[in-house]
């Protein structure tokens, strides 16, 4: 916690507000096997902020926002050294994993509903969390769906598969899916990679209206996403972690050589 | 040219089993009368007396029952092997279950007659030889074909709806049973008929355990005579009547499975379509 409020005073000298810290990484090493894919990555998530985490390919950050919500549990011979907490928790021993998971959503590069109607696409996470009343799921999944703006869209085909939407109506009912457990956080893995650019920019509208209410991390290879949409940036490179800052200092005064390669399009 | 006389042969060779039991069975089954053959329940060659509807009560009875027995063990073992299994654990059960698949049905039998048999006779009432030890045989026997298919239909779900659901806090249990499992369900069904259909058509092992008296049975610890087993014991002395009767015997088994190849290649259908 010192820490951090040392660096935000470093960086963002300016700034009044000390913002409190929702996520944070500490001295993370994470390795798949013999390779290791996070090198000492500490990093604070400030609270109801979008945190952009951006580098070329490979260079770990998918892992990071992975290692936030213990996905990377799924890959074979994944190993984690170091903390990473919630609300000051420890998630991988003071959290039972699916309750860290409820609180720390996740929306993947790939839209991926269930093949399963609308409505039970949305209900099945609440429903996995013990509510059962059909009014009471009625609420939420409307509620959901209004926050992720694709209400309009779906209202009269709730019952219809999900499969049938197109890809960016898929992907903001992936967001709603998310949103209907009550997150905390909400982890962005590229999620806009796979659209076109009208579907890109409502997501992005969405993102930053979230921010008042949920703690965002987004990884994103588009910088001008970063730059659009994210208020910290934290740049990544063959693991480990350059330099993480307020974006629009991290874009104009990187202090980093490789960093600063990076943002004016020099390499990745 | 080849290729096509190579597929010409497996054509051919239906086409003559097809009229080779239709030919010699029909014209048996229209002598004794179709509902009397179908519906009646005594099988008494020696007066004549050709019903076999207590056989095709044993061979539905004794499907039903290995479905019972080997359909959710092999639908687990496919999700254990297709989510859960680390590589190791893999390494040994993948090679044993060809294994499985391999042992001929007469070893099948002995295995029924020396160990299942005497534990029934010895745990339970009747005398071991019953439909129970047939049901509980072939459920094993079915297991290697229920796995692989099951299994295959798992594996083609993509990974990303099992992780969407481990990511809304899911377990895995949960995980599998609500998402993986539905969204592969019309690949299990067909795993359910392919396994259907080997139980029905299985004869060497069925005979050496179940007793095959020709006679409905009461309960599952009686004895129970099923279509295979009926051609199988008698054809070697049969004639004129009584060995068309066997044929007839032949030409609905050829139906049922017919019918349940119709219903695997609709199943596929849907599944494709969705």
């Amino acid at each position: 916690m010192m820490q951090e409020i040392k660096q935000d005073a470093r960086i963002a000298p300016s700034l009044p507000v000390i913002s409190e810290t929702k996520m944070g990484v500490e001295e993370l090493d994470l390795f798949y096997g013999e390779f290791q894919a996070l090198k000492d990555v500490t990093l604070d998530f400030p609270k109801n902020e979008v945190t952009a985490l951006i580098g070329p390919s490979g260079c770990g950050k998918s892992t990071l926002l992975k290692a936030l919500n213990r996905m990377n549990d799924l890959v074979d011979g994944c190993r984690v050294d170091g903390l990473v907490s919630l609300d000051g928790d420890d998630i991988y021993r003071d959290v039972p994993v699916n309750d860290l998971r409820r609180r720390v959503g996740m929306v993947f590069q790939q839209p991926n509903p269930f093949p399963m109607s609308i409505y039970d696409n949305i209900a099945f996470g609440p429903r996995t969390h013990g509510i059962k009343g059909k009014a009471e799921l009625d609420v939420i999944v409307e509620q959901s769906l209004r926050d992720a703006a694709i209400w309009d869209e779906v209202k009269d085909r709730l019952k219809k598969s999900a499969l049938g939407l197109s890809g960016g109506q898929q992907q903001r009912l992936c967001i709603a899916r998310a949103l209907a457990v009550q997150p905390e956080v909400l982890l962005l893995d590229e999620s806009t990679s796979a659209l076109d650019p009208i579907s890109t920019a409502k997501i992005e509208d969405l993102v930053v209206e979230f921010a008042s209410k949920y703690t965002v991390i987004m990884v994103t290879h588009n910088m001008l996403q970063a730059l659009r949409v994210s208020t910290k940036t934290a740049f990544f490179l063959l693991g480990e972690m350059v330099e993480a800052g307020d974006t629009d200092e991290l874009f104009t005064h990187p202090k980093d050589s490789r960093t600063a390669d990076y943002v004016s399009g020099r390499f990745g | 040219m080849l290729f096509t006389l190579a597929a010409a042969i497996s054509i051919l060779a239906v086409a003559l089993i097809c009229v080779f039991l239709f030919a010699n069975g029909l014209p048996a089954m229209f002598q004794i009368g179709i509902p009397e053959f179908l519906l009646g329940t005594t099988w008494k060659p020696g007066s004549d007396m050709y019903g076999i509807f207590p056989m095709i009560v044993g061979s539905i009875y004794v499907t039903a029952g290995a479905i019972l027995v080997g359909v959710p063990a092999g639908i687990l073992t496919a999700i254990y092997l297709s989510r859960f299994a680390g590589s190791r654990v893999a390494s040994v059960l993948r090679p044993g279950i060809e294994l499985l698949a391999g042992i001929p049905s007469v070893v099948y039998g002995f295995f029924g007659l020396m160990v299942l048999v005497p534990f029934i006779r010895a745990t339970m009432p009747g005398r071991g030889l019953s439909l129970l030890a047939a049901s509980m045989l072939l459920g094993i026997m079915i297991l290697p074909t229920v796995i692989t298919v099951a299994k295959n239909a798992l594996d083609a779900v993509p990974k990303s709806y099992y992780e969407g659901a481990l990511a809304l806090g899911a377990t895995r249990e949960r995980a599998v049973f609500r998402i993986l499992v539905p969204a592969a369900f019309s690949g299990i069904m067909a795993a359910v008929v392919l396994g259907v259909g080997r139980a029905i058509g299985e004869t060497m092992a069925v005979v050496m355990v179940a007793g095959n008296q020709p006679v409905m049975p009461n309960s599952i610890f009686e004895g129970v005579r099923t279509m295979t087993a009926n051609i199988v014991m008698e054809m070697g002395y049969a004639a004129d009547l009584h060995r068309g009767a066997l044929i007839a015997t032949g030409v609905v088994l050829f139906v049922f499975i017919m019918l349940i190849s119709l219903l695997f290649s609709a199943i596929k259908k849907r599944g494709e379509e969705r």
